[in-house]
């Protein structure tokens, strides 16, 4: 059974198409990366995914259930591309905002995830008060506090420094081969997606390209969209991660 | 007279319960409201309950219900609001002047047609926490009640959606149904807020208690705590400096509120120019 099954999938706004027919599967385990162009529809369609946005024609199940009949949210965590929008003046402090939504507070869960984030010392700042970096390391902790079963980062590395973006590549990568977690990755940073993800999307509104690594580097279609260069690159640093790894 | 007299009077002690009471629920309110840059939802609110009363008052409703009667128009208006800003066509504050704007024209229109009404439809303006009656009272208390049950048992709901409502929706959390009891909850408020400070002045209640609180830089449940502390501070002041200087006593609770704001605003900027 995928843990994501989407199928034929549109959404539209205004009357334009924003994501058409968008039809792919994630298995369990599967580190995947969604790339593409700004405007291409990735946070659309991660919204359709989580039920937050309804498509206007097509079908989500979410671990072998229909979007509209899952309840067992506690199996996802996801971070949003949004926290520019961040209220500032938000009374929630980092221990509030990290164990938001848990049913059960676990004050050594919370203790852990946070130094594993590297913001053990603000577990009673306020979220508003702290540096863009530090709201994103948060809001990371929150995502990873519950262990979930499913993992969706929308650009979730962008305000983070070199060091805290590592920490958070290999730890998901390491969800991913020994819990079997199942990593969803949005990003523009096509060379990180060579490095960490297995699987590989690529939306412009529709999928360009949906499957493996080795897929996508033998696909003469895909040097044909990308040229032969950026191709050889990217698939030069998925090789070279695998053999690291 | 002795300060202590006062409280000897019935109504005093009507107006300072029922005060309390609703104060309560506006600063509880208020704060979901101010995070969520929902502010002017009192105002806007405090508007249609004024075409909710003239409705009310050329029906021919006794005066004495006239806070009940005007209840069902003021909450279909605020499920208005949330519907109109939910599209993500209109932003909140243009959502809050089309039904503002609606409730006071309606109000102006009806008080015109009917050559205007036995009871002083503009009374209403400036409100008269003294005049609180038994039924306002138990209705307050009612209410105070439901609103302490739905913000306890929804709390982490509540907080989710403050934050961050699609995060909380990533949650499973059903943001629609805690959205429309927030704002009818909101619209019970602003109609027994109308009672304490006037049309004019609801949204003063809504908000002065719930900025004055964020600017102690506590966490979410405490500033909730505190918020409700200052709306309860001000009502009490109110009221008995209304009492004892002969002032209208909803201008002098806002006033007390409006003080407290800036006291706790001075004295944080002290505390940080002597670090």
């Amino acid at each position: 059974m995928p843990i994501i099954r989407v199928d034929d999938l549109t959404f539209r706004y205004n009357g334009l198409d924003v994501i058409s027919n968008v039809t792919f599967e994630v298995e369990k385990g599967i580190y995947l990366g969604i790339v593409g162009p700004n405007g291409s529809g990735k946070s659309t369609l991660i919204k359709n995914i989580l039920g937050i946005l309804r498509p206007e024609q097509g079908r989500v199940e979410l671990f072998g259930e229909s979007i509209s009949h899952f309840r067992k949210w506690e199996k996802i965590g996801y971070l949003p591309q949004r926290l520019g929008a961040l209220n500032t003046h938000f009374p929630g402090t980092v221990a509030e905002i990290v164990q938001m939504g848990l049913p059960k507070k676990d004050p050594v869960t919370l203790r852990r995830t946070l130094e594993m984030m590297a913001i053990g010392h603000l577990a009673s700042r306020l979220i508003g008060e702290l540096s863009y970096g530090e709201q994103q390391r948060a809001m990371l902790a929150r995502a990873l506090m519950r262990r979930p079963d499913l993992l969706i980062f929308d650009e979730p590395t962008t305000a983070l420094d070199p060091e805290t973006r590592e920490i958070f590549y290999s730890l998901t990568r390491e969800m991913s081969r020994t819990d079997g977690t199942t990593v969803i990755l949005v990003t523009h940073d096509i060379g990180v997606i060579g490095q960490y993800a297995q699987n590989l999307l690529y939306l412009d509104k529709k999928v360009i390209f949906s499957g493996t690594f080795k897929d996508f580097c033998t696909s003469p279609d895909m040097t044909g969209f990308f040229g032969p260069i950026s191709q050889h690159l990217i698939c030069h640093q998925h090789d070279q991660s695998r053999s690291n790894g | 007279m002795d300060l202590f007299d006062i409280f000897h009077y019935g109504f005093v002690q009507r107006a300072m319960i029922a005060g309390v009471l609703i104060a309560a629920v506006s600063a509880l309110l208020g704060l979901f409201l101010v995070l969520r840059r929902f502010s002017l939802i009192g105002d806007g609110l405090a508007h249609t309950t004024f075409g909710s009363v003239a409705v009310v008052l050329l029906i021919g409703i006794s005066p004495l219900y006239v806070t009940l009667a005007a209840l069902p128009l003021v909450m279909v208006s605020s499920l208005a609001i949330y519907k109109l800003t939910s599209s993500r066509k209109i932003n909140a504050d243009a959502a809050i002047g089309i039904v503002s704007s609606l409730g006071i024209a309606a109000g102006i229109i009806l008080a015109s047609l009917s050559g205007g009404f036995n009871v002083d439809l503009f009374s209403y303006l400036f409100g008269n926490i003294l005049t609180v009656n038994n039924s306002e009272l138990l209705l307050s208390f009612i209410v105070f009640l439901i609103v302490v049950a739905v913000v306890i048992y929804f709390y982490d709901d509540l907080f989710a959606v403050t934050f961050d409502q699609e995060l909380a929706q990533s949650m499973g959390i059903k943001t629609g149904r805690v959205n429309v009891i927030l704002f009818l909850l909101t619209a019970v408020a602003a109609v027994l807020a109308m009672k304490v400070a006037g049309i004019m002045l609801v949204s003063a209640l809504l908000i002065l208690p719930a900025l004055t609180a964020l600017q102690l830089s506590l966490s979410f449940r405490t500033t909730m705590i505190a918020a409700v502390g200052f709306a309860v501070g001000a009502v009490l002041c109110g009221i008995v400096f209304a009492f004892l200087l002969n002032l209208p006593a909803g201008a002098m609770i806002v006033m007390f509120n409006i003080c407290f704001l800036f006291f706790v605003f001075a004295a944080k900027k002290l505390s940080h120019l002597r670090r």
